[in-house]
Formats: C-alpha cells, sequence, structure tokens
C-alpha cells in the first residue's frame, strides 16, 4: 500500500472538521517568509507604538515602560517593512535578511 | 391540540415543529410548502411558538441562517420544495459537513423547466449525495411523527447530522388527513432540550467551516460518511423509543402483503397508499403480489431491503423522478446496484411515473405488475417512463 | 436607541488600546497585507465577546488552514456570498437561547466580515435582506477593490481605470476598469439602518472606534474598510498605510459616518493631495495618462463634495476633524 499523504486517521478528525484550538496558527512560524528584517535604533525610539499599531501579523512586542521600546517577534516578522515606514522617527531600519 | 384531528397536512407537520419547541425557523415561501411557513409564523406570532422566525430573502439565505443558527446551538427549522430547494444546494452539503441537526421538510415538487408546481421527487434526488438523513413519508401521521423524531434523531450526539422530511407536495401537503396528536409532556419526554456539546460559544472559541487541504479532506468526507452510515442505528433506537411513548412502530422499510409475494412493488412516498390498494385489487385476482416502501432513504436500509426482498422472483421499482442520459431512474439504480453482488437476488426493472403531478394510478401500478412479467418471463431488460403520450 | 447607546460610548484612544489581539499571528496573509490589518485592528477593538462570520476570501483562507485557526473568538465560515445570511441564523440563535434561559442573557457582538466581491457582488443579496430585516449585528466589507484570493479579478468595487485580471488595459480597451465603484455605504444607507461608516486602516483609532460603535447600537450596521492589498495593486508591501492615508488625503475615499441617516464627514480634506501621489504607488493605475487621472480626479472630487454637502445639511458636529 502507497504512503498515504494525510494529516492523520479519518477517526482522529474533529467532529465537523472543526479547528479547536483558538489562535493556533502561533505554532506557523512565518518568519521564514522573510528577505528584510527590521532593526530598531532605540536611541531614536520614542515609544509611540505604531509599529506596534501597523504591524499585520501583530508580532510586536510592548517591552513595558522601563525599556520603553516595542520588539518584533522574528518567528512571524514577514518583513513588509511597514513599520519602518511608518515610524515617525525613522527608527527602524529594514536590512536584509542573512541567509 | 391532543387527540384525533382532522387536520390538513402541512399544518400538522407545522404543530409538530411547535410542539417539538423550534427556536429558530428561517424560510422562504415556494408552493406547495407556503402552508407550513405560514402556519409557523401564525404560531410565532400568536405566542404559541417562542421561536426567531426569520423571513429570510431568498432559501440560500434560508439554509445559510440555518447554519449559523445551528451552529449558535439553537433547535432550528426551515422547509421548501423544488426551486427552493435546488437553490439551496450549495449549503446543503456543508450541514452534514459541520455536523449541524437542521431539520428540513420538503413538499416535493418538479423541478423547472418547464415550471410546474405539482409533485414528483426531482427535487429531492437532486440532493441525493448531500450527506443528509433522508426520510419519506406517506400520509399525515407519518408527516408529524417523522418530524418530531428528525428533530430528536438529528440531535442526538452519535448524530449530529441534518434530516430531510419529504411529503409529497400537494397530494400529501394539501391534504386533509386524521391525525393523532401526542401530549406535549409526552412530547418533551421522547425530545428533550437541545444542548450541544460544540458551538459558537465566546467561553470556549471553536473555528467551523475551515480551509481543507487535499492531507485532510478525504479524512472528513470518510468521517462524515461513517456518521451517517452509523446513524442507522440511532434511528432504529429512536424508532423504538417512539414506539414506547406513542404507540406507533416505525421501520426503515416496510412491507406490505409481501411475505409470500413473487413479484414486489418498490415506492417512496404517498403513492405507496395507491399501490396498496392496487395490490390488493390484484391479489384479488390471484396475483402473488406485494409491495415494499422504502421510508429511510439514507442512509439507505441495505440489512432491512434486502430482507424483504429475499424471497421475490420479480422487483418493479417505481421512481417519481428520472435521470438523463442513464438507464435507470434513482431508486431503480439504488436497488440494483445493492442486489447486484447477491448469488441469488430478483430481476429488478425500473419505471418512472408521475412526473410533475401527473397522477399516479392503481392501473399504473397494475401495469408495472404486468410489465414485469413480461420483461422477466422474455430476458427482457427496460427502464421505461410509463404513461407517455406517444 | 441609537443616542443612549452613543451616550455611554467610550472611546478608544492611542494609551486605552488593548493589548490583546483576537487575530494571532501566524496567518498565512501576504507581507504588507492592509487587509490582514485592517482585520486584527478592529477584531483587538472588538475583543472577545463576539462572534465572527466570514465569507470566501482572503481572511477566511489565510486564518484557518486546518487544523490551525488564527481566530481567538467563535468562528465560522459558510460561503462567500452568504456572511449576512449566515449571521443572521447566529443572531437569532442567540436571541432566542437567551429569550429561553439556555445561554447568559449579555451582549455577544456578532460580525459578518466580506470582501468587496462577497459584499458588493455576490453577497449583495445576503446584505440587504439582513439589513432589511434588523439584525443586531456589524457588517463589515473588508474592500481590497478586487477579488484578489482568486487571482486579483475585477468586482464592482475596483475603481474606474484599474487594471485586475479581467479589466486588463488592452488596444481595445484602454482604460482597465470602465465603471465606477459601485457606491455601498450608500446602498447600506438606503436600507435606513442606525448606522454606516468608511474607514481606513491608516486611520486606526477612528477606524477601531467606528467598529466599536457599530458593536454598541442595536439593530444592524456596516462598516466599509479599505484595505490595501500590495500583491494585487502591485504595490510595495512596505506602502499599505501610506496608499490607505492617500486614499483619504486625496478625497479618493471620504471618511464619513451616516448615524440615523444624518451623514458626517469626519475628515475634511480641504487641501487635497493630487490623485497621482495615491495613483503613482501602485502598477494597477501604470497604464492611465494624465487625461485620464484628471478626469478619474474630477469624478472623485464631485463624489466627496456630494458627501460634504450632505454632512453640512445636519448642522456642525464635533465628529469632523481637519485633514
Amino acid at each position: 500500500m502507497a504512503k498515504i499523504d494525510a494529516l492523520m486517521s479519518w477517526k482522529e478528525v474533529p467532529v465537523g472538521c472543526h479547528a479547536p484550538e483558538p489562535g493556533s496558527t502561533v505554532h506557523y512560524k512565518t518568519g521564514d517568509w522573510r528577505s528584510q528584517r527590521p532593526l530598531l535604533h532605540r536611541d531614536k525610539c520614542i515609544y509611540c507604538g505604531l509599529c506596534w499599531v501597523f504591524c499585520p501579523e501583530g508580532c510586536y512586542q510592548n517591552m513595558g515602560p522601563e525599556e520603553k521600546y516595542y520588539k518584533a517577534d522574528l518567528d512571524f516578522c514577514k518583513g513588509c517593512g511597514i513599520c519602518a515606514h511608518e515610524c515617525p522617527k525613522d527608527a527602524i531600519e529594514m536590512i536584509p535578511e542573512e541567509v | 391540540m391532543a387527540g384525533r384531528t382532522g387536520i390538513e397536512v402541512s399544518l400538522a407537520l407545522s404543530e409538530a415543529v411547535k410542539m417539538a419547541d423550534a427556536d429558530v425557523i428561517a424560510a422562504y415561501p415556494i408552493t406547495p410548502q407556503t402552508h407550513i411557513v405560514e402556519h409557523l409564523a401564525e404560531l410565532v406570532a400568536d405566542g404559541h411558538l417562542d421561536a426567531e422566525f426569520v423571513p429570510v430573502e431568498s432559501e440560500h439565505s434560508a439554509m445559510s441562517a440555518c447554519v449559523g443558527s445551528s451552529a449558535a446551538g439553537a433547535r432550528t427549522f426551515t422547509a421548501t420544495s423544488s426551486q427552493g430547494l435546488a437553490l439551496m444546494h450549495e449549503i446543503l452539503y456543508m450541514a452534514p459537513a459541520l455536523r449541524l441537526p437542521i431539520i428540513l421538510a420538503v413538499a416535493n415538487r418538479a423541478l423547472s423547466a418547464p415550471i410546474s408546481i405539482w409533485n414528483d421527487h426531482s427535487d429531492i434526488m437532486a440532493e441525493r449525495d448531500t450527506g443528509w438523513i433522508q426520510l419519506f413519508a406517506e400520509n399525515g401521521q407519518e408527516v408529524f411523527d417523522l418530524t418530531l423524531q428528525a428533530f430528536r434523531i438529528g440531535e442526538d450526539p452519535q448524530v449530529l447530522l441534518p434530516v430531510a422530511v419529504n411529503l409529497d407536495g400537494f397530494t400529501l401537503s394539501h391534504v386533509i388527513e386524521p391525525v393523532v396528536f401526542p401530549e406535549q409532556k409526552v412530547v418533551d419526554q421522547f425530545l428533550p432540550v437541545y444542548r450541544p456539546k460544540v458551538r459558537l460559544d465566546p467561553a470556549k472559541p471553536v473555528s467551523m467551516g475551515v480551509f481543507g487541504i487535499p492531507e485532510i479532506y478525504t479524512e472528513t468526507k470518510r468521517a462524515t460518511e461513517a456518521a451517517l452510515l452509523d446513524s442507522k442505528a440511532v434511528i432504529l433506537r429512536v424508532w423504538d423509543e417512539f414506539e414506547a411513548l406513542f404507540g406507533r412502530k416505525y421501520r426503515p422499510i416496510e412491507t406490505y402483503r409481501a411475505e409470500d409475494a413473487d413479484t414486489l412493488l418498490v415506492a417512496m412516498g404517498s403513492v405507496s397508499e395507491t399501490a396498496m390498494t392496487a395490490v390488493d385489487e390484484m391479489r384479488a385476482e390471484g396475483k402473488k403480489v406485494g409491495l415494499v416502501r422504502i421510508r429511510l432513504w439514507r442512509p439507505f436500509p441495505d440489512e432491512e431491503f434486502k430482507a424483504a426482498v429475499a424471497k421475490a422472483r420479480v422487483l418493479g421499482v417505481v421512481d417519481r423522478s428520472i435521470t438523463p442520459g442513464s438507464h435507470a431512474g434513482p431508486v431503480f439504480m439504488e436497488i440494483r446496484s445493492l442486489l447486484y453482488a447477491l448469488p441469488e437476488r430478483p430481476a429488478v426493472f425500473g419505471f418512472s411515473l408521475g412526473l410533475g403531478g401527473r397522477d399516479v394510478t392503481r392501473e399504473n401500478f397494475k401495469y408495472i405488475y404486468d410489465q414485469c412479467q413480461v420483461l422477466e418471463d422474455t430476458g427482457q431488460d427496460r427502464y421505461e417512463m410509463v404513461g407517455v403520450m406517444e | 436607541m441609537t443616542a443612549d447607546a452613543l451616550k455611554d460610548f467610550q472611546k478608544l484612544t492611542a494609551k486605552t488600546l488593548p493589548a490583546e489581539d483576537m487575530f494571532a499571528p501566524g496567518h498565512r496573509a501576504c507581507q504588507g497585507c492592509g487587509e490582514v490589518l485592517a482585520l486584527r485592528l478592529l477584531m483587538k477593538a472588538v475583543g472577545p465577546e463576539a462572534i465572527a462570520v466570514s465569507a470566501t476570501g482572503c481572511m477566511e483562507v489565510v486564518s484557518s488552514t486546518f487544523p490551525q485557526t488564527s481566530w481567538r473568538v467563535p468562528w465560522i465560515h459558510v460561503a462567500f456570498e452568504n456572511a449576512a445570511a449566515a449571521a443572521s441564523g447566529v443572531e437569532a440563535g442567540f436571541k432566542v437561547m437567551r429569550r429561553k434561559g439556555r445561554i447568559p442573557d449579555k451582549k455577544t457582538a456578532i460580525l459578518a466580515i466580506a470582501g468587496d466581491g462577497g459584499t458588493a457582488d455576490i453577497g449583495l443579496q445576503a446584505l440587504s435582506g439582513a439589513l432589511e430585516r434588523g439584525h443586531d449585528f456589524v457588517y463589515i466589507c473588508l474592500d481590497n477593490e478586487a477579488y484578489m484570493n482568486t487571482g486579483i479579478q475585477r468586482s464592482s468595487s475596483t475603481p474606474y481605470g484599474a487594471m485586475t485580471t479581467t479589466s486588463p488595459p488592452g488596444k481595445h480597451s484602454p482604460l482597465g476598469q470602465v465603471t465606477w465603484k459601485k457606491n455601498m455605504p450608500a446602498i447600506a444607507a438606503a436600507h435606513n439602518i442606525p448606522y454606516v461608516a468608511t474607514a481606513s486602516p491608516a486611520y486606526h483609532l477612528d477606524m477601531m472606534n467606528k467598529v466599536r460603535k457599530a458593536v454598541a447600537i442595536p439593530g444592524p450596521a456596516y462598516v466599509h474598510i479599505f484595505s490595501p492589498c500590495p500583491t494585487g495593486w502591485r504595490m510595495r508591501p512596505e506602502l499599505s498605510i501610506e496608499s490607505a492615508r492617500l486614499v483619504v488625503q486625496t478625497r479618493a475615499f471620504p471618511l464619513y459616518e451616516v448615524i440615523n441617516g444624518r451623514y458626517i464627514l469626519n475628515r475634511k480634506v480641504s487641501k487635497p493631495k493630487p490623485l497621482k501621489e495615491y495613483f503613482q504607488q501602485q502598477g494597477r493605475f501604470r497604464h492611465l495618462d494624465d487625461k485620464a487621472i484628471a478626469e478619474i480626479e474630477a469624478r472623485l472630487h464631485a463624489e466627496y463634495d456630494k458627501i460634504a454637502r450632505l454632512a453640512a445639511e445636519g448642522g456642525p458636529v464635533k465628529e469632523e476633524k481637519e485633514e
């Protein structure tokens, strides 16, 4: 019998083929899509949060009122460059992704 | 309304939906289903049924709203016929795949063109492969009973599948028949409140209707089909419970004077009653003929059907629709295929008739009986559209 | 009822934006997708007490590859043309279950989310029916101006002069799309529903607050959100937000609300930027000459003026800001 290209036995499929775990796409790391990554120059950052607002992935994380900056989660960053383009202080630079 | 009442069958159906305490009715009117939904609207407006009556703007939206409502966890009902059922087609496939127990009454009516408002089974046969549980009623009492049972079957945690109850448009929906109505408390005993394990609930978010890549689609279809096949056991159990509470026994296949029959007619729906009269008349002439009535069409009750026809020499299968370009009507094809592998099997011949509301008569059944003898004796095989003016 | 809901309405500000996302990363949207950004932000604004009903389209496909889902609220996708009908059923089901005491008696926002295809074209009937019946739900049109998920084919929301694969500019027909964008907010408003709004993710607080208003106001609401698509518009991905800003600043996409029939212009654009500035970022307009652009610009200004006049009829309101 040839190998079957399936995810799971039919007996294991959830009833109705519902996806049971909310937000489970967090297990799918889209970070390997990118060819450039954001580099933050912290001295320029005014902690406005627009990078966090405008990221389509939602992968910026607030590092808190002590640290006063937002950090891109490179597991998910697709390198679109919106954060760099929208940053009011040009604090983010898109640099090539190292292969 | 307990006790035996003369009532238009459509209204009896609506009363069953009322007694079932349906939550949401989303429907669009189409002849000959209209009396069902009109009466339900009345029952809701008068406060006899606490439900949301959603007067959707098309049948496609009716079935879509039913999917939404059932997914939310509400007991959901709709009804349609013919073009309306055809318009629901896209969404019909989704209900079983999402395991949603929507109850649908179909007042069977011919599909256009030409436009016909009259009865045949072309509407439901076009939905044969949608994965719904499909039942055929023969008379008014059955319409009432099957509707109540449909909720119980579909919502059973082992089943969770939508159920279509078929009643012949006009010839059954619009006639007045005696129906025995049970007491509400017995209905409540039979049909508990619907409490689904999985529903759209912010406390337990699930995603329904996901994107199914090739690596999963086959397995989901196998799983849904297994649910349909396994539902038969639940249906039989429900029918036992129904008999215990209401005193009427239902079986997937019913037989009439079939035990010593040489020739068996096979029919679905209200023509069965005409067929039984014809059987009586032919029996009086000494012909050894009987009738097999299919009540459960999907999942098809293989074992029960084979048992019912085991001793017959010839089957004359009556179809109320056609499958152009093939050699048979759908019921005929189903039965031939089912019996093909048996080492000993009756000859099976197919006859389509009663299209677009043309009357099905005792003479038709006698003709079919006679044709079966001729075909079997002469070794011919022919599928026939009966009663066409040449 | 609308007035009561708005009286107690608390606006989100930059300081009070919720940290949590109801739409998780790991979705398969393109780099720089403006639509998924709008979706992420509006779901953030709505919060966890919501049911989302999606039409077939980019957002549905990128968010729900079995067995994963980006959705952190209950979600159902049925078909392409019936988000509004399915949402109507969800709303009816919740209403009656609350009434019969089977679920707690608290407000759950019901959102129908579709693209421009699933709204203005194949979804128009279901939308009209749901609006007319007065269900308490919010319909959100995420408008990226074409059928993007199937490969960039035109919709009735594709702007005049835009290139798509089924409105390609050619020798015989050089313009591309030869019809004007269907005015969906006006169609929604014609149903006399309590709340209609247009929004752009570049004005994210405005957009998020409009969606929250739509949820708070009882009855049907329609929110039309401009959603840049770098892939379909042949645009560099980092320009998504800038294009969503320029489209407002050039008057090509006015930001307004219609509250109980009364128009409110949220952003007055007294000194519009040249339309060319918006167009030149996008390959889908590359084939247009200056004459065509001037004609389009004149028409867009006229459309903006219409909205401004309707808003002026209602008298001055404090919701208006200068752009």
